[in-house]
C-alpha cells in the first residue's frame, strides 16, 4: 500500500498515543528528525520508551521530551553529553530509566527486529558491566551475548528525498539509524525535505524501499 | 597473533603529543582502512602521507572521511563520530549504522586507534566509564571499537597525575573489552601485547630498567 502523505508534521503523527515505543532517528543533528519531534511534543502523547543513539541535546527536540517527562524510559547508546542537562536532571531524580546499550548493538538490535530474527549472539560487550545478568556462550574460543531485537509501535526519521511510493534516499552521515528504523517500527513515519513523483527516484540508488514507510511528510529543507 | 620482530630503541625525551600520533601514523601499512578514536588518536589523521593510501573509517555512517571541514564546506549531513562538521574524499561511501558496526565487528578494519584509562598485560581495555558513584554511564561505540578490528592500538599517557601505572595488572575501571589491545602508545614508552607477554619496544625520557621498576606487570625488552 502506498504511504499517508501527511500535510503537516501535527497531522503526521497524530495516531501516536500514550505508552508507545517511539525509534527516533540521527546521531547529533544529522538526521535527526526535529520536526517530527516537536510534533510529537505537542501532541501531548506521553509515557513514552523512547530508542535513539542519544538522550536529547539542549533546548530542544527528545530533550524537551524529557525535560517535560514525557519520555518514561529512553534505551540510548550515549546519553551523556556535554548538554545533555535534562536527561541527567531527570536521570538523578529517578524519573526515567535507562537502557544503556552499545552502539552496534542498538544498531543490530534494531536491524533484528526489522529482519525478524529472534536474537543473535554478538561479541561487544562481552566480559563488560554492559553483559551482566544476559546469556552468553563461547563459540569458537570467543565470548558472545545474546542480545534481543528492539521492536516499536513507530518510527520517527528524517531522510533527503521520497516518491509517492514511499522510496526513500538520503543524504551523507545523516542515513545514520533510518534505514534500520524504517524496517523495525510497525509505522514508519517519514519527514523529507520534497516528495517526487514516483519513477523520478532512480531505483538503483532508492536506500529504503517504499514497503518500510506508512507515513510521509514533505517539510522542505535547507540543502535541496 | 603475529608476534613482530622490533628492535629496541630509546630517546632522551619523552614523546610530545605530536610525536606520538606521528609515530602511530607511521606504524598504520600502506592501504589500510582505519578507525580513529575520539581525542588523541584523532590527531593521527594529520600524520597520514597520501602516499599511505589510509581509508578512514567514522562509525556513524561513512569510509573515506577527509579532514575538518570549514566556512562553505560544513554541512551539517556530514559529520564524523565526534559530531564535528567533516569533508569526503574521492571514493567515500555511506552507509547505515547497522552495517558501519557489521562492518567494524566484522573485522574488515584493519586499525583501530583508541584512547583508554587503563590497558592490562593481557590486552583488556578500560576507557568507557570510570565506575564513579553519580557518574551517568554512556557508552557510545566504544565496546564495538574495542573488539571490531583486525588490530586495536591506545595512546595514552602512561601514568595518572599521580604517578601510578596505566599498564596495570588487572583493570581496576570497568572492563570495555578482553584481550583486544596489541600495541599500546605512551609518552615513555611502546609497547607490543601478544599472549600475555609485554614487550617493550621503545623507551623516551625513561630507561627500561626504570619501567621495569615503576610498572606493576613483567617486561620484556624488544631484542
Amino acid at each position: 500500500m502506498a504511504p499517508r502523505i501527511a500535510t503537516t508534521a501535527a497531522e503526521a503523527v497524530a495516531n501516536i498515543h500514550d505508552s508507545s515505543t517511539i525509534l527516533i532517528g540521527g546521531f547529533g543533528n544529522a538526521g535527526q528528525p526535529m520536526e517530527l519531534i516537536d510534533a510529537l511534543m505537542d501532541c501531548g502523547a506521553t509515557d513514552l520508551t523512547v530508542i535513539n543513539n542519544n538522550a536529547g541535546q539542549a533546548d530542544a527536540g527528545l530533550a524537551l521530551l524529557i525535560k517535560e517527562r514525557r519520555v518514561s524510559k529512553i534505551i540510548c547508546s550515549f546519553p551523556r553529553q556535554s548538554d545533555s542537562w535534562h536527561f541527567d536532571e531527570a536521570y538523578r531524580a529517578g524519573e526515567i530509566e535507562l537502557e544503556l546499550v552499545p552502539q552496534g548493538n542498538l544498531a543490530e538490535r534494531i536491524r533484528a527486529a526489522g529482519a525478524g530474527i529472534g536474537g543473535f549472539f554478538t561479541p561487544t560487550g562481552y566480559g563488560t558491566l554492559l553483559a551482566e545478568g544476559k546469556e552468553t556462550r563461547v563459540i569458537d574460543g570467543k565470548g558472545y551475548v545474546l542480545e534481543s531485537p528492539l521492536h516499536a509501535d513507530f518510527a520517527l526519521i528524517k531522510a533527503f528525498k521520497a516518491d509517492t511510493h514511499g522510496n526513500l534516499v538520503y543524504r551523507k552521515t545523516a542515513r545514520n539509524f533510518g534505514p534500520i528504523m524504517a524496517s523495525a517500527a510497525k509505522s514508519a513515519i517519514v519527514q523529507v525535505d520534497e516528495i517526487v513523483e514516483t519513477g523520478k527516484l532512480d531505483p538503483e540508488v532508492v536506500v529504503t524501499p517504499g514497503i518500510y514507510v506508512n507515513t510521509l511528510v514533505a517539510l522542505g529543507g535547507n540543502n535541496s | 597473533m603475529s608476534t613482530e620482530t622490533s628492535t629496541f630503541t630509546t630517546t632522551d625525551a619523552a614523546l610530545t603529543r605530536d610525536e606520538m600520533a606521528r609515530l602511530v601514523a607511521a606504524d598504520i601499512p600502506a592501504g589500510a582502512f582505519v578507525n580513529l578514536g575520539i581525542g588523541q588518536p584523532t590527531n593521527v589523521s594529520n600524520f597520514l602521507t597520501g602516499e599511505q593510501g589510509v581509508t578512514l573509517h567514522t562509525e556513524n555512517g561513512m569510509l573515506g572521511m577527509g579532514p575538518v571541514a570549514t566556512g562553505d564546506d560544513i554541512d551539517e549531513d556530514l559529520i564524523n563520530a565526534g559530531k564535528v562538521p567533516v569533508t569526503e574524499l574521492p571514493g567515500a561511501s555511506y552507509f547505515h549504522h547497522a552495517d558501519s558496526f557489521a562492518m567494524m565487528r566484522g573485522g574488515h578494519l584493519d586499525v583501530c586507534v583508541l584512547g583508554a584509562f587503563q590497558v592490562s598485560g593481557a590486552g583488556d581495555l578500560a576507557n568507557w566509564h570510570t565506575g564513579a558513584p553519580g557518574a551517568i554511564p554512556a557508552v557510545g561505540g566504544a565496546m564495538d571499537l574495542a573488539i571490531g578490528a583486525k588490530s586495536t592500538w591506545v595512546m595514552m599517557g602512561l601514568f595518572t597525575k599521580t604517578g601510578e601505572s596505566k599498564l596495570v595488572q588487572a583493570l581496576t575501571y570497568p572492563v570495555t573489552g578482553l584481550g583486544c589491545v596489541s600495541r599500546i602508545y605512551t609518552e615513555s614508552a611502546i609497547f607490543e601485547l601478544a599472549a600475555g607477554t609485554v614487550t617493550v619496544r621503545s623507551t623516551h625520557g625513561i630507561s627500561f630498567e626504570e619501567l621495569v621498576e615503576r610498572l606493576p606487570v613483567e617486561l620484556v625488552r624488544a631484542a
